[in-house]
């Protein structure tokens, strides 16, 4: 099952850095893979990029889109403080916390390897030690002459993580950016696992651009492709210590499929019905609002748009060390592709008749 | 150069294995004796019919780490520290546990799901856990077991200019000046001590001292640099490309001043950039080494370390290169009479 699926892909796209506004290096890789399925690949202004997979419905054909962001959280530089050291402020929400002594890539007029530090342990005072130093007292260390950082570092240059992935037990993977790389590969399952279906629907595979800094891209590519159905993937909360039992899903039991006010009531159920008919194991989510997702932006765009959010659960979520289960991926995918070979005009017509 | 190899092995105090086979396979060209004793600390004799006085090197190989203690029904583990990590450099983190060196990380519950007053509060060890990817605790102990260890992930690198970044610095980088030392094959009698357990109480050091009884002893360090913004002057401790750095007093040490001026003057001679560490806290092996029998006469040198007992750390290659260098003009010194033995008292 692991040979032909898109792990190797993965591994391969969560090499890349791109945070929010800067994802070209992502999504040149995502448009390799994307390729191998179809060759109609479309970018909008904002960077979204998307595959075309037109369906096989013969008069009026439904449009299905699905959106998985391939941002990852970044810093920025906002000053060369005297020694060369950097100070930094984030796009995306970063636990300052897991910051020290992690590395990072400062892409200045090239890559370089950086070290974040803070105030020294044995120049902070038994009080300053109870709270965690915040983001702007952290500094980047590249371990250079003020002179050669100020050549190749200006305020403005986007910091990313650095952190080879890892394999631990079972199919589980660790590392950067599976937030929401991860949503990425269930696409590409998705396509797999859709090549062999008929379907009738047209299918946008879209990765959309800067979801981090608040789900700007996911908009656009929903005013842009116009869906009948669209459905966010994106990573949920993995069960952990001193965690919410609503917001604790098990890694390894398959995705979690979303309910609430930005959920279409039935896409949630067609959703549920693909699983239980595909045995394909699953969880629900529920949620109160607008979802910190991408489907919050598609679920109100143009007229409005019948969306539904499923996704894996990844533990860690915005550390470097962030983890997912590859099983779920594959399930995730083999889920949409089962749903959208379902779908057909009278579904379709159906979603606004309440 | 094997620093590469040497802070890449695994070897927190106690469970020094991979570096000292390491070491032992690297120090054989180089050795005429060369044998472990009941702690494990690892000894390499040179020389040992040359005359003049017996010098002893040291560099420990433990470096700070981690120890499994006990697996949660989650399959979640819970480990302690061995030796002094600032738990505040664990989150989101991985390591690498056992023999088999199997990834772990250590996460923290997402920033999503926190309070804002839990972000402003440091995590303690006991709220952290390695995460092995297993399913239960069943699934964990076919893999792991309470008493496995575990070190930072951390790979070596260059970075910045002339720099290198990796783990426990503290202490490979005196095993690799160590190495070079004996590759260099100074015509004096030497003992090269490879110790065990620094970062617990210099408890390797302690017994090598009574078993050499040297007449001249020198720790080979990392040592604590903070050469960075925010830092005063007076907390940096050394600066990093400055050159070795001298301890005049530290946690356990007060120098002598007869054998700093020795090393002060030399450094002049030869034109090897030179500093003092300016820190009185912490210590190294020379605080057992100097108090042993009845008594030695030595100093530590030290490569400077930003990030010490951090996951990613920093040092100047020029200063390990400027080390290397230091201590070999020392040798090269002492073969030549320039300390006498005289200089020790003579308790016969």
């Amino acid at each position: 099952m692991t040979d032909n699926n898109h792990r190797e892909d993965l591994l391969w796209i969560l090499e890349g850095h791109g945070g929010p506004g800067f994802e070209q290096d992502v999504a040149r890789r995502i448009e390799q893979v994307f390729l191998r399925y179809t060759s109609q690949i479309r970018r909008d202004a904002m960077g979204n990029l998307t595959a075309v997979l037109p369906g096989g419905g013969e008069r009026q054909r439904p449009r299905v889109l699905l959106a998985a962001h391939m941002d990852e959280i970044a810093l920025v530089v906002t000053k060369v403080e005297k020694g060369g050291f950097l100070r930094v402020w984030q796009a995306g929400g970063f636990d300052a916390r897991t910051l020290i002594g992690q590395e990072v890539v400062v892409h200045g007029k090239r890559a370089l390897p950086g070290i974040v530090g803070s105030k020294p342990p044995h120049l902070t005072t038994a009080r300053e030690r109870k709270h965690a130093p915040p983001l702007e007292d952290l500094y980047v260390d590249l371990a250079l002459p003020e002179s050669s950082v100020r050549d190749l570092v200006t305020v403005g240059d986007r910091v990313t993580l650095s952190r080879d992935p890892m394999e631990l037990l079972h199919d589980r993977l660790a590392g950067r950016a599976l937030d929401n790389r991860a949503s990425v590969a269930v696409l590409l399952e998705t396509l797999r696992f859709l090549r062999p279906l008929r379907h009738e629907a047209d299918v946008y595979a879209v990765a959309t651009v800067q979801e981090e800094v608040g789900i700007r891209g996911a908009g656009t590519a929903a005013y842009g492709w116009r869906p009948d159905v669209g459905i966010a993937i994106d990573v949920t909360f993995a069960e952990f210590p001193g965690q919410d039992p609503d917001r604790s899903f098990k890694m390894g039991k398959g995705p979690a499929i979303s309910f609430g006010p930005n959920i279409h009531p039935k896409v949630f159920q067609r959703l549920r019905d693909t699983a239980e008919e595909h045995r394909i194991p699953y969880q629900v989510e529920l949620t109160q609002g607008p979802t910190g997702t991408d489907a919050r932006a598609i679920q109100i765009t143009r007229e409005g748009v019948a969306t539904g959010l499923v996704g894996v659960a990844v533990r860690y979520m915005h550390t470097s060390v962030e983890m997912a289960d590859y099983q779920d991926i594959v399930e995730c995918g083999r889920l949409l592709a089962h749903f959208i070979a379902n779908v057909d005009i009278a579904y379709v017509e159906g979603l606004s008749c309440y | 150069m094997l620093l590469k190899e040497l802070t890449e092995a695994m070897g927190p105090s106690g469970f020094e294995d991979e570096v000292r086979d390491l070491i032992r396979e690297a120090a054989r060209p180089y050795a005429e004796r060369m044998y472990t004793d009941v702690l494990g600390n690892l000894i390499v004799e040179q020389n040992s019919s040359a005359p003049g006085p017996r010098v002893l090197l040291d560099a420990h190989m433990d470096e700070v780490g981690l120890m499994i203690v006990h697996v949660e029904e989650s399959g979640l583990l819970r480990f302690r520290a061995l030796g002094g990590i600032d738990p505040r450099v664990l989150v989101s983190k991985p390591v690498r546990i056992g023999a088999e060196k199997r990834y772990g990380v250590i996460g923290s519950k997402p920033i999503h799901l926190q309070k804002a007053e839990e972000r402003k509060r440091p995590l303690s060890m006991n709220e952290l856990y390695i995460d092995i990817g297993a399913k239960d605790r069943d699934d964990a102990l076919r893999v792991v077991k309470p008493g496995d260890v575990a070190v930072f992930a951390t790979r070596y690198g260059e970075i910045g200019e002339g720099c290198a970044k990796a783990k426990s610095f503290d202490d490979r980088i005196g095993c690799a000046i160590l190495l070079d030392v004996l590759a260099a094959s100074v015509s004096v009698p030497l003992i090269a001590a490879f110790t065990v357990q620094e970062e617990i109480g210099l408890r390797g050091a302690t017994v090598v001292g009574e078993r050499i009884r040297p007449d001249i002893a020198i720790a080979l360090e990392g040592t604590v640099c903070f050469d960075v913004v925010d830092a005063p002057g007076h907390g940096q401790s050394t600066v990093m490309g400055a050159g070795p750095a001298l301890t005049v007093q530290d946690g356990r040490t007060i120098a002598d001043q007869k054998f700093l001026q020795f090393m002060v003057s030399l450094a002049e001679k030869r034109h090897i950039p030179y500093q003092f560490r300016r820190v009185k806290g912490g210590s190294n092996d020379f605080g057992a080494l100097h108090r042993s029998g009845t008594g030695v006469i030595g100093g530590g040198i030290s490569v400077p370390v930003r990030y010490i007992h951090a996951p990613a750390q920093i040092i100047s290659l020029e200063d390990y290169h400027n080390t290397v260098r230091l201590v070999r003009a020392l040798l090269e010194e002492i073969a030549s009479g320039a300390w006498p033995l005289g200089n020790r008292i003579q308790t016969g």
